[in-house]
């Protein structure tokens, strides 16, 4: 154990480039770096528009980047690994299948043991808090309840890292909230690195260790802030001094970008 | 309980009230008009010369003939037409050379090919089996293509996160969510392999209910070929009946709002 550790995700220099339909290149993102120790909860904050959806996407081995390099664990990324699991904005539950079945989607593709996979999923659902929901369809649930499935499948496979892509966005006020405090939860029931990609500033010091503000157009890390807010947190985390005084810092990052135009 | 009886009457009383009424009008109108009987037969001659055709035996035998043409038609040009649109999907190479012809093919008005058809394979049933395949592939062709490129990407993306095999993302998501399309063709091609297999039948064939058709037609027994179009329609209705609830039962997931969109 050396004091200074390698990161679990080592994000060097990475840019981005679309080519766009009229074939001009448009850059996402520009020059970011960003390192990610294992167990740790990063959340990247920024605007639509900063790149950072497509910078998850090419941790998730989704997307290819135009330049630079992403580690994991010292290797480079070349495709989707098995060791990530992945939760988008929508739930993407398979309308076919029940909350059990969709959960267990991971075992089924990567052909894990099917009777100690049915107990996996059922205490992952249990976990999320969807105990005797196992035989519903997705059709049958609160948008709320779809993403904890979602969250649950992501688990699955019992992955190191969890990378999130705006996981509540499609959420009401008062279940995002709720949502928060579950997933503080379920991450420390489960010790993941978790990154987890926001444009809300309060989600993000509620729940992480370090927030990476994005800036637009291209996207590049604007600034780099480690939350030292105690653990276990809680709603009353919100009103912590400290959570207020950073969330008031974060506010003015964003505002600096509106002022200084486009 | 007599709720339950009102609701009864209140779904199925109009239906047959008015087809009772229809069937009346049907007997007793024509005659005002002198409308001749032997051109348009009152549904009580229709139902005597029904009851005939069973009584010499024609009617069972030749009804199970033109369903089992129809039905194994429809299976053999229905699992083939998914297995091509599999293959076409899979591969852009195979999709740019087969798709012109496909799409030619489907221009051709396939009851054309009936005459070719029964010179090559014969006046057996296996002639009207492979006309009932050839009508039936197309609309199933052509609606499982779409199933099977209609997937909403991040469904895609989650199959790719897990690195699942080409084999696993058809088989755990591009297969099952192609469903809804796929039985919107099944439901028009269940209609059309009966076309098929009747079509085989008029061509030529010495058995069936296209057979007994011509039979009675050149007898100039009119009210016999009523017998037949009503046991036809029974036939459609039997083999729809069988493709609707197949459709229930596989895709009780898919609200008809939701069948193009996907979740949310």
């Amino acid at each position: 154990m050396t004091a200074v550790a390698r990161p679990l995700i080592d994000i060097r220099d990475v840019r981005k480039q679309f080519r766009s339909r009229s074939g001009t290149f448009l850059e996402a993102l520009s020059d970011t770096s960003l390192a990610v120790q294992a167990k740790q909860f990063l959340c990247i904050v920024g605007p639509s528009g900063c790149g950072k959806s497509t910078l998850l996407r090419m941790i998730a081995g989704l997307e290819t980047v135009s330049g630079g390099t992403i580690e994991i664990d010292g290797v480079p990324i070349l495709g989707p690994r098995r060791d990530i699991g992945l939760v988008f904005q929508s739930p993407v539950l398979l309308p076919w299948r029940t909350v059990l079945k969709n959960v267990l989607v991971p075992a089924e593709v990567l052909k894990l043991n099917s009777t100690s996979s049915q107990k996996r999923a059922h205490d992952l659902l249990k976990l999320v808090g969807l105990d005797g929901f196992a035989d519903r369809y997705p059709d049958e649930l609160s948008g709320g309840m779809k993403q904890r499935a979602a969250i649950a499948r992501a688990l699955m496979h019992d992955p190191d890292i969890l990378l999130m892509d705006e996981p509540f966005g499609a959420l009401d006020a008062l279940t995002r909230e709720a949502m928060n405090l579950e997933l503080l939860r379920i991450w420390q029931a489960s010790t993941k690195t978790v990154v987890l990609v926001t444009h809300s500033i309060e989600e993000a010091l509620l729940l992480s260790d370090r927030v990476a503000v994005f800036a637009p157009r291209p996207g590049f890390v604007r600034e780099l802030i480690d939350v030292p807010i105690a653990r276990p947190r809680s709603a009353a985390t919100r009103s912590d001094p400290v959570f207020i005084r950073l969330a008031e810092k974060l506010r003015s990052y964003f505002e600096a970008d509106k002022d200084a135009g486009k | 309980m007599k709720t339950r009886v009102a609701a009864m009457l209140e779904r199925y009383g109009p239906p047959i009230l008015g087809g009772i009424v229809m069937l009346l009008v049907w007997e007793f109108v024509p005659a005002i008009f002198n409308v001749s009987k032997l051109l348009l037969p009152p549904p009580s001659s229709i139902a005597q010369s029904l009851w005939l055709i069973y009584d010499r035996g024609l009617l069972v035998e030749n009804f199970l003939v033109t369903l089992a043409e129809a039905l194994l038609g429809f299976t053999i040009g229905s699992v083939t037409a998914i297995f091509f649109a599999f293959i076409v999907t899979r591969s852009l190479i195979i999709e740019r050379t087969l798709m012109p012809y496909l799409v030619g093919l489907q221009a051709l008005p396939k009851v054309a090919l009936a005459p070719l058809i029964v010179v090559w394979v014969g006046i057996g049933i296996e002639s009207k089996i492979l006309i009932a395949a050839i009508i039936s592939f197309f609309p199933v062709l052509i609606n499982a293509i779409v199933g099977f490129s209609t997937v909403e990407a991040e469904k895609i993306d989650l199959m790719r996160s897990l690195v699942a095999s080409r084999w696993q993302q058809f088989r755990i998501v591009i297969f099952p969510n192609s469903l809804p399309f796929i039985f919107a063709g099944l439901n028009v091609a269940i209609v059309l392999s009966i076309t098929g297999a009747l079509v085989g039948e008029f061509i030529g064939a010495d058995r069936g209910l296209g057979n007994l058709l011509l039979q009675l037609n050149f007898n100039m027994d009119i009210s016999g070929m009523f017998a037949v179009l009503t046991v036809l329609a029974l036939l459609g209705i039997v083999l729809y009946a069988l493709v609707r609830f197949l459709h229930v039962r596989f895709v009780f997931w898919a609200k008809p709002d939701n069948l193009r969109s996907g979740p949310n």
